[in-house]
């Protein structure tokens, strides 16, 4: 797989927490176990916790959290909660289960 | 022994409610400060109520006024548009956001873009409040309209014990928050707000009748405060909110002993020489053309003549034609106007609703700060609102006024009669003076009559007076009352023609009897004069008389002896005591 390959085809994934609250752990855990499993290789998750920089809540129109939101591929999409229900953040982030 | 046990009653000073003035006139009155400080107030009505510009003005004159910085969460309109549709009140709020006094934030919830998967909390929310609070110290919060999130997700637990969270978390940030929420069906908010928000209710309310809506506020609950609890309605318009509390002044208000005077000399005369008391409230009602406008507009004259300012409220006439009328009974109101003292403020009455004028007369009253006002005629905002509504205007305006030490005049288009008084807007008994212009017919003409029904604390004259206009004014007539009734117009001229004609016969009457007199007298006395010449011939005579028979006695006394002598001297002489004899 190129890196153009990879731009386009990956998934940028953005997890907005406020501090390290068990919600915002799992959040995180469970994003990652369900990358690992359905997008290997193909994605990069940026942790933003909104306690240290809080202005960005704002720019990203944050009221949720935890908040997911897939900022590539387009569309933009958001996914609340701690993604403990896979089913449903599959299909938030569009992927189909394999 | 027994000790009667009676209930002790502990009074203790409550703590006072701090309170935060809202700026708006009139709900700082209802309220008696303002919102609860420190706390979030709930502010409910439907759609178009006015709960965005209300919340803006809060937070306008906060900052503005009260230097506390404001933050604005705005769930349903971009900043740019609520700039833009608060601008329409001349609210500068860019400005304020420039100067680090206003932050305006917009949260943009949209379902279809959101997936919940799981657990999930409104802390998000929280930091992006708590930033804007602390990015500017904000002391007031606006958070328009929060139930927009029960739209935008869908886990109701959730955010129920969430809102419930941020409440709590607003007060102990220690801002004062208003929290809008959209009238519910048979609830005050839709979802419950009111069960969150529990300290104080504001409720708004826009009603139309008769095709002219009014707004209306209701403080529904203010805990651990008294407030009024009465519809207020409020109006919005281009210089803000104003809510008009009717009881905000009471019936505190001094009582001035001063006067004003009517600007007719002859009325002032009916009224103890010296006029209307100043701060009064007058009404003048009569029919179409009975001179309501011209008694007003001396009022008026007069004011301003003695340098004070007026308002005259034309809700009939256009000012160029009352002025133009009023020169014609020898009043010159444009130099009045030109010299700042009067000011016209004409306007039609179906223009806006009742509310609407009422505001609007408040504004201009304050702004213009006059001795006395006019509003001519009263009686046709009848048709801006129901006659109750007319009534609780007038006396919401009479209390401002009094409150202030105007005096109002107001005309009133009616029967014009004491007999339909009464029900006359049922604010006669409202004012303090109250003149009664009647248009009487009689022998084929109308006359106008004049009188003062009443006039509270003041020995006034109860007599119907005529009513005169002339080019130099208005005169009031003494009118005829005899036996036929109350003459006025060419009757009165005619029974004063009358009454002068008997007046000369009894005069001339007196004379030719005085003269018949004076001749008698004069006859009298020349016959007194007459019989003293008499008198004084026949006694003159009975003089003559007495002198010829004494004359004759002597003769005959002398003849007597000098018989006897001439016997005797034929034997004696004659005797020489005889003076006849010897004078012979």
């Amino acid at each position: 797989m190129t890196a153009t390959a990879m731009e386009q085809d990956g998934y940028n994934l953005r997890l907005y927490v406020a501090g390290q609250t068990p919600k915002s752990l799992a959040a995180l855990a469970n994003l990652k176990k369900l990358c690992e499993t359905h997008l290997p290789g193909r994605y990069t998750i940026e942790v933003i916790d909104l306690m240290k920089d809080p202005a960005l809540a704002q720019r990203d129109q944050i009221v949720a959290i935890p908040t997911l939101i897939r900022q590539l591929p387009e569309p933009l999409k958001r996914i609340i909660g701690d993604l403990s229900n896979a089913e449903k953040v599959l299909v938030g982030l569009d992927i189909a289960p394999s | 022994m027994k000790t009667s046990v009676r209930p002790r009653i502990v009074t203790r000073d409550l703590p006072v409610i701090a309170k935060s003035p809202t700026g708006i006139d009139g709900l700082d009155e209802v309220t008696f400060g303002g919102l609860p400080q420190g706390r979030p107030t709930l502010l409910c009505g439907a759609a178009g109520c006015g709960k965005t510009l209300f919340a803006m003005t809060f937070l306008y004159n906060g900052a503005v006024a009260y230097d506390e910085p404001g933050v604005f969460i705005a769930f349903e309109e971009q900043p740019e548009d609520l700039i833009k549709n608060v601008g329409s009140l001349s609210y500068d709020i860019e400005r304020l956001i420039e100067q680090r006094k206003i932050v305006v934030d917009h949260i943009h919830l949209d379902r279809n873009e959101i997936e919940e998967a799981g657990d999930y909390d409104l802390d998000g929310l929280f930091i992006r409040i708590g930033f804007a609070i602390d990015s500017v110290g904000a002391k007031r919060v606006v958070i328009d309209t929060i139930e927009t999130l029960f739209g935008g997700l869908d886990n109701q637990a959730v955010l129920r014990s969430e809102l419930r969270r941020l409440f709590e978390w607003l007060k102990s940030k220690g801002v004062t928050a208003i929290i809008t929420g959209e009238r519910g069906d048979g609830t005050l908010t839709r979802y419950g707000l009111e069960e969150y928000v529990a300290d104080c209710v504001i409720l708004l309310d826009n009603r139309v009748h008769d095709q002219l809506s009014t707004r209306r506020l209701r403080v529904v609950k203010y805990r651990g405060t008294a407030h009024g609890t009465n519809e207020y309605p409020f109006i919005i318009d281009q210089e803000g909110i104003t809510v008009m509390p009717i009881t905000s002044s009471g019936l505190s208000h001094d009582a001035s002993t001063e006067r004003v005077s009517t600007g007719i000399a002859d009325l002032d005369e009916m009224l103890e020489g010296r006029g209307y008391y100043k701060g009064s409230s007058i009404l003048i009602s009569g029919m179409a053309g009975a001179g309501k406008s011209t008694v007003s507009a001396h009022f008026a004259n007069s004011i301003c003549a003695a340098g004070q300012r007026c308002i005259y409220f034309a809700l009939e006439e256009s000012p160029q034609q009352i002025v133009r009328n009023m020169r014609s009974v020898g009043l010159d109101l444009q130099q009045w106007v030109d010299r700042g003292l009067l000011r016209f403020s004409a306007r039609r009455p179906n223009l806006y609703g009742l509310e609407t004028h009422l505001a609007a007369m408040h504004r201009e009253v304050k702004e213009f700060d006059p001795a006395a006002v006019v509003v001519d005629p009263i009686s046709s905002l009848m048709g801006a609102g129901l006659a109750g509504d007319v009534h609780s205007m007038t006396l919401r305006l009479i209390d401002f006024l009094k409150s202030r030490g105007v005096t109002a005049l107001f005309t009133n288009l009616g029967a014009g009669s004491a007999e339909t008084a009464p029900t006359e807007m049922q604010i006669s008994s409202l004012t303090d003076t109250w003149l009664l212009l009647y248009n009487r017919e009689s022998n084929g003409e109308h006359n106008r009559q004049l009188y003062l029904l009443k006039s509270r604390g003041m020995a006034h004259s109860n007599q119907v007076r005529e009513f005169l206009m002339s080019g130099d004014g208005i005169a009031l007539r003494e009118v005829y009352l005899g036996p036929e009734g109350v003459l006025t117009g060419s009757a009165r001229v005619a029974q004063e023609v009358r009454d002068r004609a008997d007046r000369l016969l009894r005069t001339q009457d007196l004379e030719r009897r005085t003269r018949e007199i004076e001749r008698r007298r004069r006859e009298i006395a020349a016959q007194i004069e007459t019989l003293k010449a008499q008198l004084a011939s026949e006694e003159g005579e009975m003089e003559l008389l007495n002198l010829e028979g004494a004359a004759r006695e002597d003769q005959r006394s002398a003849d007597r002896i000098a018989m006897v002598q001439s016997r005797s001297s034929k034997r004696a002489v004659s005797s020489p005591s005889n003076p006849m004899a010897s004078g012979k």
